[in-house]
């Protein structure tokens, strides 16, 4: 039995009071990953939706969905999001095989004029043994967290701090480390990868950190640390295909990655080793 | 005023400033004279801390720092996903860097008058001297703001003050700060000061004689309800702008917690108090699930215009320049465009409210930026709002560039929140909140780059410092499930969700949720009307009898339920709508945020009555049937005089 | 580190015995040292150009470098065995680390489109076992002759000529030497960046220089083939 069977078609609200948009809505099939829990199973279930605007988000048609879903007594497909202004980081989904869908961008800032009527779109979780379904295409992420733990962070307890202005830091290092601090932990980079690694994650930390001045002190075990913990997790390594930087929505460069390369080995040749 | 709405009880007073010295050695000689826990006996006290964005992050990794043992909770995945992240524009701080007159006296003063004089001076004051070690902090910890090519931070100036004092890190200021605090709390969780409780959502606070000890909150993941106790607890759970549902507020930013405290006796101080932002990009349709807010710096170069006609829909680039209207350049001829946030909402609205309006369902106005184009040439814009440029051309699928943006107000954040006094805390002893849950600093209006100054100042600074005096008196006795005490809240959430699965009706959480944003928005939003209020006092218990008796509530309680959480929050914005009404309906003036259609100079400006409502309204819970209680703190300024704000 | 379980959480995660990007920089510098074998060794092949007493010396020569300090073949053993040293921590850090990736992932995507992948990129892997597996096959055909048509008992020249003059033998070098190249057109990518010493500026020399390094050496090995088997050799 598909679930198709069971909801013919689903319609969003807007059609009933904007007729003009029921003629323009969009037609869709949706192939969903639903998986219970992380101990079950999950499979590819089928729905329609019907009258989807393009310029719905793609998370507002995915609303539109659960909403049908909910009144039907079903349960609703399960997925992370939050901010839907692409900056926190919640979302993510692979879309018809793309970490964050056809466009370089949070799954939340996708919009439906991507689509044209009549398509068939696959969604899945991400997939990661570091990243465990919890349900549907909501994933576990805390391995990221913990990655941090391992040394994502300058030591500077609060209270401690020199006058801002004792430190300088050029232009230069101040604008590249900007651009690696602007990961938002999403994880598509892992979703994308080949290897389910989460290399440009780390990397972009790593670089963030490293190439300022009030990083330094820290540069050598951060690097070493956070790389331990990340094989840990359970990620896979790099292997400099790049898939990673093409699916991250803030376009982290792979830059990071060969930077995060050369700050470990110099660590390790200085003797540096992981906590264990 | 309505007396039939609520009921006054005694004025309330903040005790703890040392009113007795200068305000300018007030926090000094407050730190000073608070009670310290010694460093040995910080383990022995807990502290709850429920949120992780700026405010609450921050006091998290810090009181893991000084040695308390923390618990920190959080509804997301991760910590790092709390909305101070979305924050764009910047951090004020009273650096003086450009050497422009700027002081800490001169934030005070601008934040003070900024807030519409209804902000209490002793606490702005100390954020404004706090932000001074803010900046250091953020740099320590390797935030990248924006630098000069000396190496230098960089400032820029924001709306409401005539000095450069803005710190930021291009658009995304808050998530870098975020970073900051994030990075600083993981560290704590590493080193075993911090214990964390990732998505876990508290859904009541437990108070044990007259003090808070704890929390009921529910794992989203496995649905299981259960106490955490501890010697305080801190509220750093944000603001409440999604009971109007349509906010730039995260999907899942709600009033949960500062409510259920509420209703275990934490007043609730100037709940009208909403800061309406006038640069978002309009709503497209009713599945529209958020608004998205562009930084107001485009005000800067782009001129805002309705037709002359109501109803003209052309093409904007066919209306000639004779039949257009820049009405806040006609109406404001010295600022013009750059009138503050509130000038600006409102009379989008009005020009709305004529007819002409613009885009789908006529709710939005043009920011048209063909002149500034044309002046300084495509590249000159390109790189000075590219960002911006390119978000709208997103969200919209359309080309700035080419056809003027479209703008409408949208709600963005909520000066009221729970009261706290001088050592923020609430009138629970034992219960802080910080960040923008409290009332504190802001009075009726904020000025921008002020949020990401406040939630950090509670958080690194403030909290840390005042709490000891509390803890001092502690610790507090170990707890159980098994205190009548524990065992009612306890019970009392587990009802809760066993209620909402049970209701089994036809309509979705959100239903309701639009339904109640929406009449918040129409008469409780920008213009307020002791008719609409009325309205609204009427159909919000409507509602919210018609939310228990046919919410539908699909899925369980033992697995992870987006939907059962979202109608919990629901439930509580119902309550909330009634009191934010009440306490915009008793205000019969209009201050910063909160306009009365009845308080207005004749050409149509806001009108304070300082006679009659220079105070903050502290409003007390009352079991339903009762109305509640209004408890007034006197506003008092002996530094910064009053006066009545103009920007013709 | 506190943590409060919640089903959805993965296992204990497994220690770490090694380091992912320390087993990468094992790849990385190997390659490289066989990238530098591989040049020696093309330009020792063009010897056949010379004839056949100069290229059956020069095989000579290689056996007899540093006599009479030391014995016969000893430098010749000796880079036989780093060789083999190379080659065992090249493939000994790869299958590691792509055991690694298989853990990482067991439930591949229903779905799943490559965007930014190369050919070259993606078949590193398997393109790395043919060539080893070919490197075998050439070490017995021509080194040792066992599978040489000629056999064992014959000069190295001899050897070579009568395998290329067999074109199903030409067409297991092309192929090989081509999986070859492009595996070294993504390997010296790779290893640039996993060595450390890639970044924006310098990525487009360093994958030009791949490309054309690659095309080159893999031109230069190729010549010797198709010249035998075009009959310009021999």
């Amino acid at each position: 039995m598909t679930a198709t069977q069971e909801h013919p078609t689903f319609a969003s609200g807007t059609a009933g009071d904007d007729p003009a948009m029921a003629k323009h809505g969009m037609t869709l099939t949706l192939r969903v990953w639903r998986q219970k829990g992380p101990q079950h199973k999950g499979k590819m279930v089928t729905y329609q939706v019907e009258d989807i605007s393009p310029d719905m988000s793609f998370l507002e048609m995915l609303d539109v969905l659960n909403e049908k879903l909910i009144l039907a007594g079903d349960d609703p497909v399960v997925f992370d999001h939050d901010c839907r202004e692409g900056i926190c980081g919640s979302c993510g989904l692979m879309i018809n095989g793309i970490a964050h869908g056809p466009e370089q961008t949070t799954t939340c800032q996708l919009h439906m004029r991507k689509f044209k009527d009549g398509d068939t779109i696959d969604i899945e979780p991400w997939r990661a043994t570091a990243f465990p379904v919890i349900k549907d295409l909501s994933v576990n992420r805390q391995a990221l967290d913990r990655i941090i733990q391992a040394g994502g962070y300058i030591s500077a307890p609060t209270g401690t701090a020199p006058e801002a202005h004792s430190i300088l830091v050029s232009k230069k290092d101040s604008d590249a480390a900007f651009d690696a601090a602007t990961c938002i932990g999403c994880g598509a980079c892992v979703a994308a990868c080949p290897n389910a690694s989460s290399m440009l994650f780390t990397s972009a930390k790593v670089t963030h950190l490293n190439l300022l001045p009030q990083g330094q002190p820290e540069r050598d075990d951060r690097v070493v640390n956070m790389i331990a913990q990340q094989d840990r997790e359970g990620f896979g390594g790099c292997t400099n295909i790049g898939e990673c930087s093409a699916a991250c929505p803030k376009g982290i460069s792979m830059e990071t990655i060969s930077r995060l390369n050369h700050d470990l080995l110099g660590a390790l040749r200085a003797g540096a080793r992981p906590k264990s | 005023m309505p007396l039939d709405l609520f009921a006054v009880g005694d004025p309330i007073a903040d005790t703890k400033a040392p009113t007795d010295v200068p305000i300018a050695e007030r926090w000094s000689t407050r730190r000073f004279r608070a009670r310290l826990v010694n460093p040995a006996n910080r383990r022995k006290r807990t502290v709850i801390v429920v949120g992780t964005g700026l405010a609450g992050g921050s006091a998290a990794a810090t009181l893991g720092e000084a040695g308390y043992r923390v618990k920190s909770f959080w509804f997301h995945d991760s910590p790092r996903r709390a909305h101070s992240v979305a924050a764009q524009g910047g951090i004020n701080a009273a650096k003086n860097y450009r050497n422009d007159g700027d002081s800490v006296h001169r934030l005070f003063y601008d934040t003070v008058k900024g807030g519409d004089f209804r902000s209490r001076e002793d606490n702005v004051h100390r954020l404004a001297e706090v932000s001074v070690s803010i900046i250091d902090q953020c740099v320590a910890q390797g935030v990248p703001f924006a630098r000069e090519y000396g190496g230098l931070l960089d400032n820029r100036s924001f709306g409401g003050a005539q000095v450069s004092r803005t710190f930021y890190a291009r658009g995304q200021t808050g998530q870098q700060l975020l970073y900051g605090a994030y990075q600083a709390l993981e560290r704590q969780m590493a080193v075993g000061t911090v214990e964390q409780h990732a998505r876990t959502e508290m859904l009541d606070l437990i108070v044990v004689d007259g003090r808070a000890r704890g929390i009921v909150a529910r794992d989203l993941i496995t649905g299981e309800v259960s106490t955490h106790f501890a010697d305080a607890v801190v509220l750093a759970t944000g603001g409440y702008s999604n009971v109007f549902y349509l906010s730039t507020n995260a999907k899942g930013s709600n009033t949960t917690a500062i409510w259920r405290a509420h209703k275990r006796g934490a007043y609730f101080a100037n709940p009208c108090y909403t800061q309406i932002h006038p640069t978002c990009i309009p709503v497209k349709g009713d599945y529209q699930s958020k608004l998205t807010l562009m930084s107001e710096s485009l005000r800067n170069d782009g001129r805002v215009w309705v037709p002359k006609e109501r109803g003209d829909t052309r093409d904007p680039r066919e209306i000639p320049e004779d039949e257009r209207d820049y009405y806040l350049e006609r109406i404001y001829p010295s600022f013009g465009n750059l009138v503050p946030r509130d000038i600006a909402s409102r009379q989008a609205k009005n020009v709305c409210d004529e007819g002409r309006g613009v885009g789908p369902g006529g709710l939005g106005v043009y920011l048209d930026f063909a002149d500034a184009i044309g002046r300084l040439g495509r590249p000159a814009i390109e790189a000075k709002y590219g960002n911006l440029f390119d978000m709208y051309a997103q969200i919209t699928g359309e080309d700035p560039y080419e056809t003027p943006m479209r703008i409408y107000p949208a709600v963005h954040y909520t000066m009221g929140g729970l009261w706290v006094d001088y050592d923020l805390q609430s009138t629970i002893p034992g219960l802080f909140v910080i960040g923008e849950a409290n009332f504190s600093d802001h009075g009726a209006n904020r000025l921008g780059a002020s949020a990401l100054m406040q939630g950090l100042a509670d958080g690194y600074f403030v909290l840390p410092n005042t709490i000891g005096d509390y803890l001092a008196d502690g610790p507090f006795g170990p707890l159980d499930d098994t205190h009548p005490q524990v065992a009612e809240a306890l019970g009392g959430v587990q009802a809760q969700v066993q209620k909402l699965l049970s209701v089994n009706g036809t309509r979705t959480p959100a239903s309701f949720h639009r339904e109640l944003g929406r009449l918040m928005w129409d008469l409780c939003g920008m213009e307020r009307s002791e008719e609409g209020l009325r309205k609204a006092l009427d159909r919000i218990p409507e509602i919210r009898h018609e939310f228990w008796t046919n919410v539908k509530v699909s899925g369980e309680w033992d697995t992870i339920n987006p939907t059962l959480e979202h109608a919990g929050r629901v439930a509580d914005f119902l309550e909330l709508a009634e009191l934010m009404c009440v306490d915009a309906l008793h205000r019969n003036e209009s201050c910063g945020g909160h306009f009365r259609a009845e308080s207005q100079t004749p050409e149509g400006e806001a009108l304070r009555d300082d006679g009659e409502y220079a105070y903050v309204a502290a409003w007390e819970y009352t079991p339903e049937g009762a109305p509640p209680v209004l408890h007034r703190e006197a506003l008092e300024y002996e530094y910064v005089h009053l006066a009545q704000r103009s920007y013709k | 580190m506190v943590t409060v379980t919640q089903p959805g959480q993965r296992r204990t995660p497994k220690a770490a015995k090694t380091n992912s990007v320390a087993k990468k920089a094992v790849v990385a510098v190997t390659g490289i040292i066989m990238v530098l074998y591989l040049i020696a060794h093309m330009i020792g092949n063009l010897k056949v150009f010379a004839g056949r007493e100069s290229f059956n010396g020069y095989s000579e020569w290689i056996r007899t470098i540093g006599e009479p300090v030391v014995p016969a073949q000893t430098t010749l053993t000796i880079i036989r065995i780093a060789l083999l040293t190379v080659v065992i921590a090249h493939g000994w850090a790869v299958v590691s680390l792509w055991r690694q990736a298989k853990r990482a992932r067991p439930q591949g995507y229903v779905t799943k489109k490559a965007v930014a992948q190369s050919y070259a990129s993606r078949t590193m892997r398997w393109g790395g076992v043919i060539v080893g597996l070919f490197i075998v096959y050439h070490i017995l055909d021509l080194t040792m002759g066992v599978v040489n048509p000629e056999g064992p008992s014959t000069t190295p020249y001899d050897r070579l000529i009568a395998g290329f003059s067999n074109p199903f033998i030409t067409a297991v070098y092309v192929v090989a030497l081509v999986l070859l190249g492009m595996h070294l057109r993504h390997g010296i990518w790779s290893a640039t960046q996993t060595l450390g010493q890639s970044n924006k500026r310098r990525e487009k020399t360093v994958n030009l220089f791949a490309l054309v390094f690659s095309v080159v050496l893999i031109g230069g090995y190729l010549v010797v083939p198709f010249s035998v088997l075009f009959g310009l050799v021999g």
